[in-house]
């Protein structure tokens, strides 16, 4: 293999040119750090966006409702007007907790590149067939949701025609729609829990308006068909998501989506001996998006799984100004608090804070849905802020921010809470 | 003519079940709403649904190509358009935003490319 026979060295390196790189790039030349580069593994950058054709991103951000490579031209363009550079068709195999990024590319051969300081931005994957566990046979037509997004939006291609999606988040939704415009017959929708993860507008504008069933508790049992799938067993399940037998019935399908949840991809964090959060599977953060290892920063769907890509680019924001000022010698370094889930909370990201500065958002997710809800944010047991909400749903992050006086009132660990409205 | 129908009204994600009575095509009572983002909902999706449609043409010299309506289009004339765009195919380059289809199936709204290709 070709290699670059000397250590590169810049200030930062960004690994992962979706989103969360762009937006953390282009805060960081901002803040007037000059040599960085960003590092992508696919041929172009935008990360998943690319695939993602509908509209629906930037309502927050932008105000307008763009379609995912509209959002991501917006920052593409920037990254080029800013002239920052970038390799793609890079794919970056390790780094070190003292910041050196090996990378690998048909161009360069292997790189290694001894940076100030890395933002983490790799995005997350999907769970497959393996990690929920369906028995039966291994035929083909078995994908998940967003691999079958990338055949039918990027290369053109539909991967069957008659249809079954598991799991009704976002992208379930979005690919079941997707696929009956394309002329697919969606035969139903099914989720294991009693409620959808997805939006209510999903629910309506992909499923309702096609009259695609959405089957609420309900899942896969067995797989069928020896080179081709021929078919699935359903079943509804019980208050233990349990398949009940007498409930079993045959869809004849000849392609399965599974749309079963993201994984934060990690294994590079790993390696550097970042500490991962158990729960979010991302990295344990402070409020500048600093990881356990100094130097090194972690934003975007690497971090925890957003449902909004204008959060990952507000959090993308905050750690490319905080890598700025860590490379300036400025990063603010404060004895830190944890900030925890309470009852009703899945988790809290940052989960470690320092108190300091004006304000502070803290992103949580609820772990079910709760009406007429209560959150309440204290510290070390004194009551910091309440705030009452309509709906929290375990689908759309939720955010609290405390002010200046409040953080000065910060002196133990914070938790969160969701409770009912008394 | 009386009748009456449930929608879900999906401005935010209470997704109050609304019941809407119309009288000769015109909304006449809106129930279930929380609020009046509810009842505005419920007279534009039961008077003049409209979507915005989303998918991908062909390319003749490379990779598909996302292309959008520039605003939404009658909900009815959803699978019309996308019986015509299916026959269309572009070759590159094409740049953001020119229009790929002008007046879609005289909906008045023009089919326009989401990126460049
Ligand atoms: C299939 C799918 C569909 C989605 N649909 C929607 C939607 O409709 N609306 C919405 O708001 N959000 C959607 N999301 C969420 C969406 O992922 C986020 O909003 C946003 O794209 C996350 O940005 P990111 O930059 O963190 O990750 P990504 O967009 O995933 O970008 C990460 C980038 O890092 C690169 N990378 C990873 N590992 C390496 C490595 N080792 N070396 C170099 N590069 C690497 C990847 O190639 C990728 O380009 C979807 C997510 C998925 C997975
Ligand atoms: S009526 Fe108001 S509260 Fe109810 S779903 Fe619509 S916007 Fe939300």
């Amino acid at each position: 293999m070709k290699r670059e026979n000397r250590t590169i060295h810049v200030s930062l390196v960004v690994v992962g040119g979706g989103p969360a790189g762009l937006a953390a790039a282009i805060r960081c030349r901002e803040q007037g750090i000059e040599d960085l580069l960003i590092l992508e593994r696919g041929p172009r950058l935008g990360g998943i966006l690319r695939q993602c054709v509908h509209s629906g991103f930037g309502v927050h951000k932008f105000n307008e409702e763009l379609t995912g490579p509209e959002y991501a031209d917006r920052y593409i363009d920037r990254v080029r007007e800013l002239g920052i550079p970038y390799r793609c068709d890079t794919m970056v195999t390790d780094i070190s907790a003292d910041h050196v990024v090996t990378c690998v590319s048909e161009e360069h051969g292997l790189t290694r590149i001894k940076a100030g300081a890395v933002i983490l931005a790799m995005g997350c994957r999907e769970r497959s067939r393996g990690a929920v566990r369906i028995p039966g046979t291994r035929p083909a037509g078995v994908y998940t949701a967003g691999t079958a997004q990338l055949f039918v939006n990027l290369k053109g291609y539909m991967p069957g025609k008659r249809v079954v999606v598991l799991g009704s988040g976002d992208i379930g939704l979005i690919m079941a729609r997707r696929m009956r415009l394309e002329g697919a017959e969606v035969k139903a929708v099914l989720e294991l829990m009693p409620y959808s993860g997805g939006l209510k507008r999903n629910i309506v504008q992909c499923l309702e308006d096609f009259d695609i069933p959405l089957l609420l508790s309900h899942t896969v049992t067995e797989i069928h068909g020896e080179n081709r799938l021929t078919g699935v067993t359903i079943a509804r399940v019980d208050e233990n998501l349990r398949p009940i037998e007498e409930t079993k019935e045959f869809i004849d399908c000849d392609t399965l989506l599974l749309s079963v949840g993201l994984i934060p991809e990690n294994e590079l964090a790993r390696a550097a001996g970042v500490e991962l959060d158990p729960v979010t599977g991302g990295a344990v953060v402070d409020e500048h998006r600093e990881t356990s290892v100094g130097g090194i920063f972690s934003c975007g769907n690497v971090l925890h799984v957003h449902d909004l890509v204008d959060y990952v680019s507000e959090e993308a924001e905050i750690a490319g100004e905080s890598a700025a000022l860590y490379l300036k010698g400025e990063l603010p370094r404060r004895q830190t608090v944890a900030a925890r889930a309470g009852n009703g909370v899945r988790y809290v990201v940052p989960q470690r804070i320092s108190g300091g500065g004006e304000e502070l958002r803290l992103f949580f997710r609820p772990d079910q849905v709760c009406r007429g809800a209560m959150i309440s944010v204290s510290s070390g047991g004194e009551l910091l802020r309440v705030r009452n909400r309509r709906i929290v749903t375990p689908g759309e992050m939720e955010s609290i921010v405390l002010k200046e006086e409040e953080l000065r009132r910060v002196h133990g660990d914070i938790t969160i809470e969701v409770g009912l409205k008394s | 003519m009386k009748e009456t129908r449930q929608i879900t009204c999906i401005r935010c994600p209470m997704g109050c079940l609304l019941t809407v009575e119309l009288t000769d095509g015109a909304v006449t009572k809106v129930e279930g709403n929380l609020c009046r983002r509810g009842e505005e909902y419920a007279k534009m999706e039961c008077v003049h649904p409209t979507r915005m449609l989303t998918t991908t043409v062909r390319v003749s010299n490379g990779a598909p190509l996302p292309v959008r309506s520039r605003e939404p289009l009658p909900k009815d004339a959803v699978f019309h358009c996308m019986e015509v765009l299916k026959g269309v195919v572009v070759t590159a380059p094409v740049a953001a935003g020119s229009v790929i289809v002008a007046d879609i199936c005289g909906t008045g709204v023009d089919m326009i490319a989401s990126t460049s290709a």
